[in-house]
């Protein structure tokens, strides 16, 4: 097994699957010679060729838009959005077409495209390149939200996602394309969709992260322990839609506390639909209110001052000890 | 009888005024007075050198990305010079040139990209538009200020900004059309600088050029070099006539190029050769303007150190005083602060969250 960076698994992801299936293919800005501006699709070009490593015109309601038609038409378009913060200039056609044409066709036509693009914080760039509003997308219905949280399960999920029949969404925090390296096996691995997973466990605390927050969750676990003894249980989303709360219940009636932590803003952001389904399947086994650490409700500054945006592992310690000490 | 040719009666011409050496075609020297160019290189060589040192400063970690404007002083200035303060401005991301010679501060644009927002502030009642970066956006915006401009019966205009690459964006075609149809005084400049990211012209249009997609929304086109002050100049100043007397947008294409990297972020010899390059170092708008300068008897060699000497002054000032306001303004509260008009409880409340964040961190730092 080779040990690799969420931007190399991800490559690895696109090249087996396009070696596999010859209906794979990928389009976007700069996703040719140069490899896509964070080097996901490096090298693609080369082996697959233009007709299916296709550099296109600057237009992402035109990226997103023909690759509904393409995948209408039998194909599995991987596009590639060069930032989140652009894929509104697409809303349209994610919201009026991709998400309902299973639907409005009663089954007839469907929409198996991967829309990926990288999110969130954590490379200090310019504006509209530090977003996090995958909840636009969560709260679309038909369609699927997939965020990975390092090089393995980016790896296997982004398979899984290219192999859905519905469209997906598929947010790469930025943050983590470089961060670390992890043994991601050379054999095809996949991951089902909708399905969170337990990756601490704990008996003092539910803690719930998805992204490039999930590695922040577990070194905020770890020195709870080290304060105050506190075992903390953290549970890694990996699919924000469907959202799947029967893991998170489950946890939360072992430990009676819950902390959920994201970058976006907080107000009417993902950590509301958790709380909320929290409170719906496991009310009467709270010892305290739920805590959202989030980002504030504003737009994500540039540079130096990103930081102060991003919940951090002090924010995420007060929090968990304010909600233990109750 | 059913099939025959339609008879397109519009053309797009090519200006070109001063050669790649900087000689002139005199019948098309436009009327411009010594002092006047003066004050044009003056303002194409603050933008040059302020651009190497902005460079300078994000190699050392002491601003964050930025897209270098070198090369592409000419297509900025030349156009912007027709402007008077009435009139609107609307960039894209890349006119650093032409924000400062609207009276933007060149601190205030370190501290904008060293991620104080503060830096976005804009000289007061100037009529310009904050950067916009996303691609081909503001070009809408234009088209609304421009359609106000005559519901409320003014003679101003709006000069607009992008680049090659914007052309392909929906924003693009939604408001050329706009434009057009309601005869907006507005007039479009495209910075063509040959690449958007790795993407060369040729992948991004299959046009013949782009100054001839006006023809399809109803409006003229010319093309010009770029890199020639002059025709930009000439050609932006017919176009602002026009709409000033009511003749509607222009689309002008400039043909210059981008001799650096995309932004600060990007690696251009993944995509193109360096004698690509070279070939458009030989047609630096700055050294052609100086030769023709020259020539003319307007700039000799002390007056060309004086200037350098007086700009790079000027930038070293700025520099000064943006770390110095940067130091002052510490603290990220201003997060908050203009998102509404007036901030809203829940705001108020993670402002204080923030507040005792920091007030910590900074018990952490004194007492660590
Ligand atoms: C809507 C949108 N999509 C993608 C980007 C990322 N991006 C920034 S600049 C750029 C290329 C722009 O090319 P062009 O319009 O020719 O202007 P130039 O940068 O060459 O001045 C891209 C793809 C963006 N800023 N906005």
């Amino acid at each position: 097994m080779a040990k690799m960076t969420m931007v190399q698994a991800l490559n690895l992801a696109l090249k087996q699957e396009m070696a596999a299936d010859d209906r794979v293919v990928l389009l976007g800005e700069d996703v040719g010679p140069d490899g896509g501006v964070f080097r996901v699709t490096d090298g693609l070009i080369d082996a697959f060729g233009s007709e299916r490593v296709m550099d296109t015109p600057l237009a992402e309601s035109a990226i997103v838009g023909m690759s509904i038609g393409m995948a209408i038409y039998g194909l599995r378009p991987v596009c590639e959005i060069q930032f989140s913060g652009f894929s509104y200039q697409a809303f349209h056609q994610l919201e009026n077409h991709a998400a309902r044409m299973r639907w409005r066709t009663q089954g007839r036509l469907s929409v198996p495209l991967v829309m990926r693009a990288p999110y969130g914080g954590g490379v200090r760039a310019l504006e509209h390149h530090s977003e996090s509003r995958e909840a636009y997308w969560a709260h679309t219905p038909g369609l699927k939200v997939v965020i990975p949280s390092g090089p393995r399960n980016a790896r296997a999920l982004l398979v899984s996602a290219i192999r859905d029949p519905d469209p997906v969404i598929f947010y790469e925090a930025k943050a983590l394309y470089r961060a670390f390296r992890e043994e991601v096996p050379e054999a095809e691995e996949t991951m089902p969709l909708g399905r969170p997973q337990l990756v601490r466990e704990g008996r003092d605390l539910t803690m719930i992260a998805y992204g490039a927050l999930v590695r922040t969750a577990l070194e905020a676990a770890e020195q709870l322990k080290g304060l105050d003894g506190i075992e903390t249980e953290v549970i890694d989303l990996l699919t924000l839609a469907p959202l799947d709360q029967e893991l998170l219940a489950a946890s939360l009636r072992k430990t009676g506390r819950a902390v959920v932590v994201h970058e976006a803003p907080r107000s009417f952001g993902p950590g509301a639909e958790i709380v909320c389904r929290l409170l719906e399947e496991a009310f009467y086994y709270l010892e305290a209110p739920p805590v959202r650490v989030a980002g504030f409700d504003v737009h994500p500054p540039y540079f130096s001052r990103e930081r102060w945006y991003m919940p951090d592992v002090r924010r995420i310690v007060e929090a968990a000890r304010r909600t233990c000490s109750g | 009888m059913p099939r025959h040719r339609l008879v397109v009666p519009d053309t797009v011409e090519y200006l070109s005024i001063l050669d790649h050496q900087g000689n002139l075609d005199q019948e098309l020297e436009p009327h411009l007075g010594d002092e006047q160019l003066i004050e044009l290189y003056r303002a194409m060589l603050l933008g040059r050198r302020f651009d190497e040192r902005m460079l300078d400063l994000q190699r050392q970690g002491r601003i964050g990305t930025f897209p270098p404007i070198k090369g592409q002083e000419a297509a900025q200035m030349g156009a912007i010079i027709n402007l008077r303060p009435s009139d609107w401005f609307v960039p894209s991301f890349r006119e650093v040139a032409a924000e400062l010679w609207r009276g933007r501060s060149p601190e205030s644009v370190l501290l904008y990209y060293n991620g104080f927002n503060e830096g976005t502030l804009l000289p007061a009642g100037q009529r310009d538009l904050p950067m916009a970066v996303p691609v081909g956006s503001q070009i809408l915006h234009a088209v609304g200020l421009g359609r106000a401009a005559g519901y409320r019966g003014t003679d101003e205009v709006v000069l607009c900004f992008f680049g090659d690459g914007a052309t392909s964006e929906g924003d693009f075609h939604e408001g050329l059309n706009f434009a057009a149809v309601y005869r907006t005084p507005v007039i479009f400049v495209c910075q063509n600088n040959q690449w958007a990211i790795s993407t060369p012209l040729k992948k991004q249009t299959a046009t013949a050029n782009l100054a001839l997609k006006a023809l399809a929304y109803g409006m003229p086109g010319i093309q010009v070099d770029g890199n020639d002050v002059l025709a930009v100049y000439s050609a932006t100043r017919e176009a602002v006539e026009r709409a000033r007397n009511g003749g509607g947008p222009t689309l002008i294409e400039c043909i210059t190029y981008r001799i650096m990297m995309h932004t600060t972020a990007d690696d251009p010899k993944r995509y193109r050769t360096e004698e690509e390059v070279a070939v458009w170092q030989e047609r630096d708008p700055l050294t052609r303007f100086a030769a023709y300068l020259q020539r003319r008897g307007t700039l000799d060699a002390d007056r060309r150190d004086q200037l350098e000497a007086e700009v790079l002054a000027q930038i070293q000032a700025a520099v000064e005083r943006a770390e110095q306001q940067m130091a002052e303004l510490g603290e990220p509260l201003a997060l908050f602060e203009h998102l509404y008009a007036d901030l809203p409880p829940n705001l108020r409340a993670q402002r204080e969250e923030l507040r005792t964040t920091l007030a910590a961190a900074d018990k952490e730092v004194r007492h660590g």
